[in-house]
């Protein structure tokens, strides 16, 4: 059949075999996602808020920045099982013990954020506890006493007490190198913990994090959310949403157009006025009204897009439709006296689908923009995680100005990839299918 | 001839009053759309209760009353207020179809929350203070594309196979992308990192004095979403136009005149481009009319107080008169645009015929 012969021709170019292995690419991204994390996972990972993702840094770039150079601290984390302990017995249940948190920290421009995550135990008196801060080079900085009760968490950077000792936030002060404030001081850091337990069961335990700049391979944005699990899903829901986007509203003009071709009269009218229509009602303003009023989700997004394409059929395929019914193998067809649908969907629509095939593989990537550009203006999925709605968060936070540029590049990167992919296909697609392009 | 002249004022008569229903029912569609099927009503209902309340609970005159004289006097009050926002008739039909009288008859009266610049809520004026901005920016972007696209595709087709025209077409799927997207990428280059442009506006803040100093500041501002929309769109039209040039250049009479001998001046022209010219004024007068809805998510994303971004903020804030006002003026100029293009089409190509027309 000339139909496969066709798509076997597309090894023959070589930016259609870039397309496909783009496509393939991509879909194996799509599985391994799904896989990896199911939906309800990455929907909870995505929205649950920062409980989720305590321990990551916030607004972190990608790690591997640092091979380039960039020299940006990584996460250190130290529980008290690390720490080197002494305990002392200072009265009857009342003990004392001293832990030295200590660390490595080999790079001179700053961390993040600092907190200490503690989980007391006791029954009615709360552990008390005093904090010192040591530098490499031996400077001593008390953080206060503090009393724990249950579980807490001291955002060392969040303290405006210290802030105002200090003069600058806690994660500065504390690594400033003094010969050069404005860089960090490598070397051995000690965060000691004088706990004093007022009875024979209470115990204490407690880790420090020390928040890097980067985080994972691809980062984290402004609720420490990993970007890696947006990126890796915005890949299956970018493809869902743009190929039946693009197949259903290629079908459904396609089939109309034809039906009003071979029916003719008031059939014909009536679709053509349909078409006319959707051409007068603008498409994006209505998506972002529906989005607005009723529901931003991105199936209601893609069930509302795909009824409003239905709306009549296309100009050109009409114009083909009318030429094909005056081929003489109609004529054939209803001289054997076969049915009006059975001419229509066995003998006129086929003829007619090498046509449609470049448009709608050319039409995909303009679906997976458009659901990128309802996220951009704000009406995108409230529940999953795409690439538009990284992109619109970036952009709301001011990624552009805080210098946080891989935040907005790797979503776009991925939407520009998938376009090309699918852009290439179809442009050599258009060539092999369209007879008056071949033969030039 | 006076045959002639009956039978082409009636095709286009007929021709008109299809347009017009068509543009009519698409108003319809987004007057329910805009009024969310008539819920929007209930919305400002209890906003309209709300409003009453304080009103009443807070006046000190009414303060002894009993509470169901009070209830008489709020009820009273809302059924009176509910009367001036015109709620006392049902949505469907009557106040849709109001609406939809008012918004065809280009009587588009106030708006229900926006305010332009100088103040007024008249839609006219909000939609006019909005249009030079608009104008402004997607003229010069689209102009530039245009004219670029087509000359370069001649150009090409003229070089059909060479180096260039190979590049060309392998570059046509840098237009996947929306014009946004581009600009973000702009503005992260150009502003951010290289911090030689601004993020986006129209003008610098404070405006500069001078007439001079003022063009300049817009001409700054101007420059990345122009080349957004330039380097989004530029490659696409530059490959249908040659494809399209192509196949008029591979014509039988295009031959004949090659075998002429006729200059390849002339060739284009008289046999290139003269065929073509239908397709080609089509094209532009559908652009020209894509001005008014100018573009809502890139003058959102480059800050321009355009049309896009008023539509857009009508949309935020369900500001229905505005919505359906930029609307309206769309399809009537779409309509009007379709309407004058079947007639140019009769006058530049002797092949068409106006409909009853008997074919030899």
């Amino acid at each position: 059949m000339r139909f496969w012969g066709a798509f076997l021709e597309l090894r023959r170019h070589p930016s259609a075999l870039v397309g496909i292995v783009v496509i393939g690419l991509l879909l194996i991204m799509s599985i391994y996602a799904v896989v990896r994390i199911p939906y309800s996972e990455a929907v909870r990972l995505w929205r649950a808020g920062e409980v989720v993702w305590l321990e990551n840094p916030r607004n972190a770039a990608p790690r591997w920045l640092n091979w380039f150079g960039a020299g940006l601290p990584e996460t250190i984390k130290i529980g008290l099982q690390n720490a080197e302990k002494a305990e002392e017995i200072l009265g009857e249940d009342t003990r004392r013990t001293i832990y030295r948190l200590a660390f490595d920290f080999p790079y001179t421009r700053f961390p993040g954020e600092l907190a200490l995550f503690f989980q007391a135990t006791y029954k009615k008196i709360p552990p008390q506890l005093v904090l010192t801060w040591r530098t490499p080079d031996g400077r001593e900085i008390p953080l206060g006493t503090r009393t724990v009760r249950g579980n807490e968490r001291y955002v060392v950077s969040g303290d405006a007490n210290l802030l105002r000792r200090l003069g600058r936030s806690a994660e500065e002060g504390l690594f400033a190198d003094l010969a050069n404030p404005k860089r960090a001081l490598p070397g051995r850091y000690e965060l000691v913990m004088e706990v004093y337990t007022f009875e024979s069961g209470a115990s204490l335990e407690a880790k420090l994090i020390v928040y890097g700049r980067v985080h994972g391979w691809a980062g984290t944005d402004h609720l420490r959310r990993d970007l890696s699990i947006g990126l890796l899903w915005g890949a299956p829901v970018a493809v869902a949403f743009g190929f039946t986007a693009a197949v259903g509203i290629a079908l459904i003009q396609f089939i109309l157009s034809g039906l009003g071709a071979w029916f003719g009269g008031v059939v014909d009218v009536l679709i053509d006025r349909l078409t006319e229509m959707r051409m007068i009602l603008p498409l994006l303003p209505l998506l972002i009204l529906v989005g607005m009023l009723w529901s931003r989700s991105i199936w209601v997004i893609l069930a509302t897009l795909i009824m409003f394409g239905s709306l009549g059929g296309q100009k050109t395929y009409r114009a083909m439709f009318l030429q094909a019914r005056e081929a003489p193998y109609i004529e054939a067809a209803r001289a054997y006296g076969a049915g009006n649908f059975r001419i229509v969907f066995r003998y006129l629509l086929p003829r007619l689908i090498p046509v449609l095939i470049p448009g709608f593989v050319l039409a995909i990537p303009d679906y997976v923009f458009l659901e990128a550009t309802l996220a951009v203006l704000g009406i995108g999925d409230p529940i999953l995680p795409t690439w538009g709605k990284i992109i619109s968060d970036a952009y709301s936070q001011g990624a552009h100005f805080k210098g946080l540029y891989y935040w907005i590049l790797e979503p776009a990167a991925l939407l520009m990839i998938t376009g090309f992919g699918f852009a290439m296909i179809g442009f050599t697609l258009d060539r092999i299918f369209n007879p008056r392009l071949r033969s030039l | 001839m006076w045959d002639n002249i009956r039978r082409i004022v009636s095709y286009f008569s007929a021709r008109a009053v299809l347009l017009l229903t068509t543009v009519v029912v698409a108003v319809y569609l987004i007057i329910i759309i805009a009024n969310m099927g008539g819920y929007m009503d209930k919305i400002k209902e209890s906003e309209i209760m709300e409003q009453v309340y304080n009103t009443v609970r807070g006046n000190p005159a009414l303060q002894r009353l009993s509470p169901s004289e009070l209830r008489a006097i709020l009820d009273k009050e809302i059924e009176i207020a509910k009367r001036r926002a015109g709620l006392d008739k049902p949505f469907f039909p009557w106040r849709s179809l109001e609406y939809l009288a008012r918004g065809i008859t280009l009587n588009f009266g106030r708006a229900e929350r926006m305010i332009s610049d100088s103040g007024s809520n008249q839609v006219r004026l909000i939609l006019l203070e909005r249009l030079p901005h608009t104008l402004l920016l997607w003229g010069v972007a689209d102009l530039l594309v245009f004219f670029t696209s087509v000359f370069l595709a001649l150009a090409l087709s003229r070089r059909y196979g060479s180096l260039v025209d190979r590049v060309a077409v392998a570059l046509a799927p840098a237009s996947t992308p929306p014009i946004w997207f581009y600009g973000i990428l702009f503005i992260l280059l150009f502003a951010s990192v290289l911090r030689v442009l601004p993020y986006g506006g129209f003008v610098d803040a404070p405006p500069p004095k001078t007439t001079i100093g003022y063009a300049l500041s817009v001409i700054k501002h101007m420059v990345l979403p122009v080349l957004s929309v330039f380097i989004a769109i530029i490659f696409s039209s530059l490959y249908s136009w040659r494809t399209f040039f192509l196949i008029y250049s591979s014509e039988d009479y295009v031959e004949m005149a090659k075998a002429k001998g006729l200059s390849s001046r002339t060739i284009e022209r008289r046999y290139i481009l003269r065929p073509t010219l239908p397709p080609i004024i089509t094209s532009f007068a559908l652009m020209m009319i894509s001005l008014w809805m100018g573009g809502i998510v890139t003058e959102t994303v480059f800050s321009w107080p355009g049309l896009g971004r008023m539509l857009y903020e009508a949309i935020q804030q369900v500001d229905t008169p505005v919505i359906v006002g930029a609307n309206v003026i769309y399809g009537y100029l779409l309509a009007i645009t379709v309407l004058l293009l079947d007639f140019i089409y009769a006058a530049l190509d002797p092949r068409v015929r106006l409909g009853g027309a008997r074919r030899s």
